[in-house]
């Protein structure tokens, strides 16, 4: 049986993804990730695997570019104005069609911001973030376990669909030390001899050209109409969501992810004692959202509640899943600020009367 | 009969997509001959750069891959990182690689990063018609620069072998020119030079090659050529910059810090 062992969020997804076969990383010091790139530097040399501190942000995403060209699982990790940085790599990694893992320690925004948690990427995350038209998967944990089994699952993602995948994960569960424990067989990385660079002298095939530039615009609807036929697939099999206290048909229902959604359930759990039942739906894929589950479990409440961490942006999503069927309010705090247990309780009741 | 001239095998049938009288095509040509006569084709991986050799993956025989502009050492700090066997090159212009890339083209040279990068300088943009580049000369005219470029104003052209052979690790850094047969055979030796390096496993190596743009320039190709003897080669000398292959002492011999 596998051990238990209490670590922090950024260095127990940096534990998961090695033990899942990534042996690249590249990355660029930021607040609050660092623990995840010093745990890599310390790492990745014991497996005999390649540590690079890029220059910049924008140097580690095109490391990364270059390591996913190859075939090999690669990883790199930021927080918040730093994902910025990285957009233009990942749209550029996207569109050539390349497997890769990006996570993202959320900190607040805009602007520098500062290092407190927050969820304020959201609508960056879920709508390609960079230019063009294409999306990346986001999977969004709510525990330090959770957050160390999506970096096996997120490559996984990664490799069957060929895109980059991203890791929404904040300040607060990087930091927070929770037990976790690793699996050992997260199986082999997928097959690419189709289509990766330089393994060429012992199969003698044609050379492989890993592009994103379609001059004739022709051409490049159809490869966008392929890229979204993938999403189509994405769509179809990798929405996930977690429902709680949903089955006893409650009269209010609240939608959260991530640490929001841990103050809410508890918030929910304390309330259900003083009469007021509230149904969660936590939204573990951000991109695909669970719209269908979202709307099924919206049927009939009195009111939809959106808890975030930020100014209001999953609720946009939420609004469409409920499509009018219940008023939807958002409930949420910028700055970094995180809702209390005790205030939440409070603030959910009085909008329950 | 007797073959006195073919196309390179480091060269797909592709046709080249640039202006008639540039030297892209002269380039191109030797780096494959470069990569035939070393036999390392099917195990090179090239990258092209944003700008007029953007379509460079078309051009080459080896495996290609297309990088954003200015961040091909990164993208081949990455490949050569996860392929250690390959030889691997950029192929860059003045804008990728000495504006909008030089954060990427320094720190790969001084990590000392196991790649080549060929980089063309002609002192302008070329694939969006003729703008200011970093190495544009003083007094040169460009779209962007209609009075001529003031060096008070946007600075003195970046001298990048000048500037990249005084960082310690970097292992070849030579400037030719592709303005005369005889400056291609020189050109030639260094890129083949470069990529043997490379295919040693040595260290980072880069190749200037002085070009022209007679399309930007306004000018015929001989005239250009003549321009650019005239006016570049005194901003821009040729030679060899570093060479540690043939130092006798190391350049890194300092103890380590403890």
């Amino acid at each position: 049986m596998a051990e238990k062992v209490l670590m922090k969020g950024n260095e127990a997804v940096a534990e998961a993804a090695i033990r899942a076969g990534c042996r690249h990383y590249f990355a660029y010091p930021i607040t609050p990730q660092s623990e995840l790139i010093e745990y890599m530097a310390k790492r990745m040399p014991q497996v005999g695997g390649c540590f690079l501190q890029a220059e910049s942000e924008v140097a580690a995403i095109n490391m990364v570019f270059g390591a996913a060209a190859c075939g090999v699982r690669v990883m790199t990790s930021s927080s918040s104005p730093g994902i910025s940085l990285k957009q233009e790599g990942i749209s550029y990694i996207a569109a050539s069609r390349l497997p890769a893992v990006i996570v993202n320690v959320q900190r607040g925004g805009p602007g520098l911001g500062n290092i407190a948690p927050m969820q304020c990427d959201y609508f960056q995350s879920t709508r390609g973030g960079g230019h063009g038209d294409y999306y990346t998967p986001v999977l969004a944990p709510s525990s330090v376990q959770e957050f160390a089994d999506m970096a096996a699952e997120a490559f996984r993602i990664a490799e069957r669909y060929r895109t980059p995948v991203l890791i929404f994960a904040d300040g607060m569960l990087g930091q927070m030390m929770e037990p976790v424990v690793f699996e050992d067989d997260y199986g082999p990385t997928a097959d690419s001899s189709e289509w990766a660079l330089g393994n060429r002298s012992q199969t003698k095939r044609q050379n492989h050209i890993v592009n994103s530039l379609f001059i004739d615009p022709y051409e490049l609807k159809e490869k966008t109409e392929k890229l979204f036929e993938v999403y189509d697939e994405i769509r179809k099999n990798e929405v996930r969501y977690e429902m709680y206290n949903v089955d006893a048909g409650p009269k209010y229902l609240a939608v959260a992810t991530g640490t929001a959604a841990r103050v809410v359930k508890t918030a929910i759990d304390e309330l259900k004692d003083q009469g007021i039942e509230i149904g969660l739906v936590r939204p573990i894929s951000l991109w695909p959202f669970p719209y269908e589950a979202v709307a099924a479990a919206a049927r009939g409440v009195k009111r939809v509640f959106t808890i975030e961490l930020n100014m209001g942006q999953m609720v946009e999503d939420v609004r469409l899943a409920v499509a009018g069927s219940s008023p939807v309010e958002h409930i949420g705090k910028a700055g970094g600020v995180v809702f209390t247990p005790v205030e939440t309780i409070n603030l959910l009741r009085e909008r329950c009367q | 009969m007797r073959l006195i001239a073919k196309r390179p095998e480091g060269l797909t049938k592709t046709r080249l997509t640039y202006c008639p009288g540039c030297l892209h095509g002269v380039a191109h040509r030797i780096i494959a001959e470069a990569m035939d006569e070393l036999g390392i084709t099917d195990r090179t991986i090239g990258i092209a750069p944003v700008g007029c050799a953007v379509f460079a993956y078309n051009f080459f025989s080896c495996d290609m891959i297309q990088s954003p502009h200015g961040r091909a050492p990164a993208m081949a700090t990455g490949i050569k990182r996860a392929r250690p066997d390959c030889v691997v090159f950029t192929y860059q212009g003045d804008g990728d690689l000495a504006a909008i890339g030089t954060a990427e083209i320094v720190h790969a040279a001084n990590r000392n990063e196991k790649i080549a990068v060929f980089f063309v300088n002609n002192a302008i943009y070329g694939m969006t018609g003729g703008q200011m580049a970093p190495t544009t000369l003083p007094g040169m005219k460009a779209t962007t620069a209609p009075y001529g470029r003031d060096v008070e104003d946007t600075g003195y052209p970046i001298r990048v072998c000048e500037l990249l052979s005084t960082l310690k690790m970097t292992y070849y850094v030579e400037r030719v020119s592709l303005l005369s047969p005889k400056e291609i055979i020189k050109a030639k030796k260094a890129v083949k030079k470069a990529l043997k390096y490379n295919a040693e496993g040595r260290g980072f190596t880069l190749v200037e090659m002085i070009s022209t743009c007679p399309t930007n320039w306004g000018m015929d190709p001989l005239k250009s050529r003549e321009w650019a003897r005239e006016n570049m080669l005194p901003v821009f000398p040729v030679g060899v910059f570093r060479d540690r292959g043939t130092e006798k002492e190391p350049a890194i011999s300092e103890k380590k810090a403890s």
